[in-house]
């Protein structure tokens, strides 16, 4: 089958087969590794990208599921040459030890962070809940994002400097 | 980074952001399973379904002829090329693909080549197997009698499931004490089997050049020169014409150690293709098939005086090895380092006996942040601290206080022979209790409990013993435990560490990197390390059991050492004294009593590769290396103190608080320290309450895959309360101590603990592990169950 799904603001044409899951489009298909894959069961979230804005688990989405639609994974979290605070701020606090869940904690962080621009430490660890971190007992990812919170999203802050 | 100042140079040692981050939050970190080569092929296993099973005929042709398919691998296939069984890290034998029979279920059966990872999928269907079932030894409880299946009928000659026998301590000095005790106990623990799943499984890719004769191979491994060796070994392969490359790692903590059937089944399916070979195992494998930890079914006996002073302790263990004996652990020690369980404590006496033994269950048995078996020796010995707290009816911090090791009695030597470095345990363990607030907690309790509510405070001291070797006691299959590194400096100034071990997200990026600038007075920004590829690195045996710090951490400041007194030979060549009459201040070679006449590292190493003349005998250049073989193991030790209420409707427990005051000695990057605390207490968490690989009757794992393999998410987790005493090791260059391992080994007692202390008003002295909300319902009513076996 053809798809066509817009990856962090590029548009891919691609044929597929109808089984073909979004993280192996991702991953295989168009070489976007930073999206990992790490449980086949929904229950890790290691594959969390958006699809329309909405962070989803790509082990249990198909390609053709996303055909028409748009996809943001963490290759599309910089903007302008300019890391996101939810970036900034994994590296801040040492949110991360072996990077794997990285990018899957990082989607959910920003789109927790869209919605909710100040959340509590009890709000970041329900939004995360669904992922699972075998490194940092939580703690730092937690830090993270609050420090992320604290940080403007650079489209608002391009004409400021993010300071670390 | 750290403000502090040290001798007039920035202080290399402090909390610093890490190098490799950088490419981990853009998503360009680069794992085994991102790695892609031209006309690479994709692999995939088919494993077995039953426990124990005879294979009566294997058929492939219908795979064969999957148009995508380029190769189907049997174990006949492997056993033409003599590779079908190959050894294990304890000398034994392990089954690449079965032959004869499965062993367990999961085990593997056949390898299918085939041009996309969806293709070979579906070629795995198209194999048939047809086995003839046997009965499965599933209760290692069982395993030794007379009418028990022989699992390891391959083995000529053998007649039951009995691997070896360990003892240590002294069996007849112990029984004095114990017969001669005011108060004895003694208490049934199980240290159910447990997996270490880190959240990328295992997998390789093998690229085989016909022409060089050159195997390259990318994989998820801890110690990429061990296994390096090892293909050499197993394979007959030539060892320079092999390069193991160990990329990003997805996390290990133990469980990427050994080398397991699916990366032989890539390099041979390479071999036979021509072609590079991916095969990247699913979560299901990884569970099912890859190392677990634990499965130690203990007896503890504890003599004691009745004032509570510790005695004696007794151990005897029936460990489970599954059905290939692969634990990876020093040779000499099959329990592996199960002989600190004398714990923390002055004893008279101490005696353990070990008993390991096949089951039709998973290999492994050495993994999961253990520090070889040190998990279940202070889980022992903690828990059973406890058992006699209870008898006593003392407050279990203060009789933990009473009995722990004094400052002055270091080092010390232990009944069982270890002896400990250093240590300050009473003033760490009074921290502890100072930061949760001990007294008021036991208040609290006592009030709680009058109106009805289970509340528990639980309370840990451990101390691990980590940093294998040294080599002369300490080796695996052969090689000695001594790790090297290679210290390049460039003329201006920058520096290349080339180290052995390998980080799973440990950090050596940086912490290394502050190694050599605290050594050398350098930027720790202008020190790329590099680490995990055999054909840039020196030899070494690679990251597990909190190994890295305290042998290749040690290796790099003796190598910097080195770095260092030849550029002070430069140095005085340039200022044109003696050597010496330089003295170091941390950043230059000064000449002593002129402080203004000194040279820095950059610019001894450019004139080091310039023309000026040096003394005769010195060739120039600063570079050095270094092999560290460690004169003993350090020990690090952790206070811990947990707060939990229980649901006595429900049994579910609310973990409140868990505090964590380690002493690692010298701390080198106290973030990245933090970190792993972190980590490890959410570890312990896990495996306290959640976390346990069970089997039903036939064999069958019942912890295949995350839905019933419950790991801890940020919900069961509290925000960590971490405390932190330093008691340098002495004979470390620069006083650290490992540390990877030490929140998993300390935690999972304080949680049990605490769960136990809430349950007190209900008579409970002890629960096995993982204390489900169902264990700790059927605790209540009496009626506790085997966590290994289906609930029944």
């Amino acid at each position: 089958m053809q798809v066509t799904v817009t990856v962090n603001d590029t548009e891919y044409t691609r044929e597929v087969e109808p089984r073909l899951l979004l993280i192996h489009f991702l991953r295989d298909e168009l070489g976007l590794t930073g999206s990992h894959w790490g449980c086949d069961t929904s229950n890790c979230g290691a594959c969390v990208v958006w699809l329309d804005g909405t962070p989803v688990k790509s082990c249990t989405v198909l390609a053709v599921m996303a055909d028409g639609r748009a996809v943001r994974t963490v290759e599309g979290l910089e903007r302008g040459g300019q890391l996101d605070p939810v970036q900034q701020g994994f590296m801040e606090c040492h949110g991360l030890q072996c990077g794997f869940c990285t990018p899957g904690m990082m989607m959910t962080a920003r789109w927790l962070l869209d919605r909710n621009p100040d959340p509590t430490e009890a709000e970041i660890r329900e939004a995360i809940s669904g992922q699972i971190c075998r490194c940092t007992g939580y703690e730092n990812i937690v830090r993270s994002v609050r420090w992320a919170a604290g940080h403007s999203a650079p489209e608002a802050t391009e004409a400021t400097e993010v300071t670390a | 980074m750290t403000a502090t100042e040290q001798h007039g140079a920035p202080a290399a040692f402090g909390p610093m952001r890490r190098k490799e981050d950088a490419r981990f939050v853009r998503g360009r970190g680069s794992y085994v399973d991102d790695i892609v080569l031209p006309g690479m092929l994709h692999g995939a296993v088919l494993r077995s379904p039953h426990a124990h099973a005879r294979i009566t005929s294997i058929d492939t042709a219908a795979a064969e002829a999957h148009p995508k398919v380029k190769a189907v691998i049997t174990g006949q296939t492997l056993a033409g090329l003599n590779l079908a069984w190959m050894p294990t890290l304890s000398n034994d034998t392990q089954a690449v693909l079965a032959t004869d029979k499965v062993r367990f279920q999961g085990q593997e059966v056949a390898f299918v080549v085939a041009e996309d990872r969806y293709s070979a999928r579906d070629a795995l269907e198209l194999i048939e197997v047809d086995y003839e079932a046997l009965p499965a030894v599933v209760d290692a409880r069982r395993a030794l009698d007379a009418d028990a299946p022989v699992i390891r009928d391959d083995v000529d000659g053998r007649t039951d499931n009995h691997i070896f026998d360990w003892e240590t301590g002294a069996a007849a000095r112990t029984e004095e004490v114990f017969r001669d005790a005011e108060v004895t106990v003694a208490e049934d623990i199980l240290y159910p089997r447990v997996h270490p799943a880190p959240l990328e499984t295992c997998g390789a890719v093998a690229d085989f050049d016909k022409v060089t004769g050159k195997l390259t191979v990318w994989e998820t491994t801890q110690a990429p020169h061990a296994h390096r060796t090892l293909y050499a070994i197993v394979a007959g392969l030539p060892e320079h014409k092999i390069r193991v490359i160990s990329p990003d790692i997805g996390g290990g903590f133990g469980g990427k150690v050994g080398i397991y059937p699916g990366y032989v089944c890539a390099v041979v399916g390479s071999i036979v293709t021509g072609k590079p070979v991916k095969w990247v195992e699913d979560r299901s494998e990884n569970l099912m098939s890859t190392a677990f930890a634990r499965d130690f079914h203990m007896r503890g006996e504890v003599a004691a005086s009745r004032d509570g002073r510790i005695r004696a302790v007794r151990v005897s263990v029936l460990a489970d090895h599954g059905a290939f004996n692969g634990t990876a652990q020093p040779t000499k020690y099959p329990a592996g380092f199960f002989g600190v369980f004398t714990g923390s404590y002055d004893l008279e006496a101490a005696d353990c006996k070990v008993t390991g033994v096949y089951t039709n269950k998973a290999p492994g048995g050495v993994a999961y942040a253990c520090s070889f078996r040190i998990t279940e020796a202070v889980y022992l010995v903690e828990r059973m601290v406890d058992v006699l707290a209870y008898r006593l009816g003392m407050d279990p911090a203060e009789l933990r206080m009473r009995n722990l090791l004094r400052p002055d009695q270091f080092p010390y030597s232990s009944q069982t022979g270890w002896v400990y470095d250093s240590g300050d345990y009473q003033r760490q363990l009074a921290l502890a209790m100072e930061l949760a607030g001990y007294q008021e907690l036991r208040a609290e309790q006592r009030e709680r409990r009058e109106r009805g509510e289970l509340m528990g405070i639980g309370v840990s001291f451990f101390t691990e013993a980590v940093g294998a070797g040294p080599r002369k006691h300490m080796d695996i299959l052969g090689l000695g435990m001594a790790d090297g590194a290679d210290l390049q400096m460039h003329p201006t100034g920058k520096a290349v560490l080339r180290i052995s071990v390998q980080t799973q997200g440990q950090g050596h990026e940086t912490t290394f990197a502050q190694i050599v600038a605290n050594e050398l007075g350098i930027p720790a920004d202008d020190v790329e390390v590099v680490h995990g590829d055999t054909d840039s690195t020196p030899f070494g045996l690679g990251t597990y059991g909190s190994r890295s710090t305290p042998v290749s951490g040690a290796a790099t400041a003796v190598v910097a050492r080195k770095v260092r007194e030849r550029a002070r030979i430069v140095a005085s060549a340039m200022l044109e004294v003696s050597p010496d009459d330089l003295e170091w201040d941390g950043a230059r070679w000064f000449v002593r009593g002129d402080p203004d006449q000194g040279k820095t590292i950059p610019e001894i190493a450019f004139a080091a590769h310039s023309s000026l003349e040096l003394p005769d005998g010195v060739e120039g250049h600063l570079d050095a290396q270094t092999v560290y073989n460690p004169p003993s193991l350090t020990y690090p030790s952790g206070a811990y103190i947990c707060v939990v209420e229980v649901d006595p409707g429900t049994g579910g427990v609310k973990l409140r608080r868990l505090v964590a005051v380690d002493d690692c000695g010298v701390r080198i990057n106290p973030m990245i320290v933090e970190g792993q605390v972190h980590g490890g207490l959410a570890d312990g968490v896990g495996m306290a309450l959640m976390q346990v690989i069970a089997f039903d009757s036939d064999g069958n794992c019942l912890g295949g895959s995350f839905m019933d393999y419950l790991l801890p998410t940020a919900m069961e987790c509290p925000s960590w309360e971490l405390g932190e005493t330093v008691t340098p090791s002495p004979h470390h260059p620069i006083g650290a101590k490992g540390v990877g391992e030490s929140a998993t080994v300390g935690s999972p007692p304080a949680v049990v603990n605490a769960v136990i202390d809430a349950l007190r008003p209900y008579g409970v002295r002890h629960a096995d592990m993982p204390l489900t909300p169902a264990q700790i319902w059927r605790t209540i009513q009496g009626r506790p169950f085997r966590t290994d076996l289906a609930i029944t």
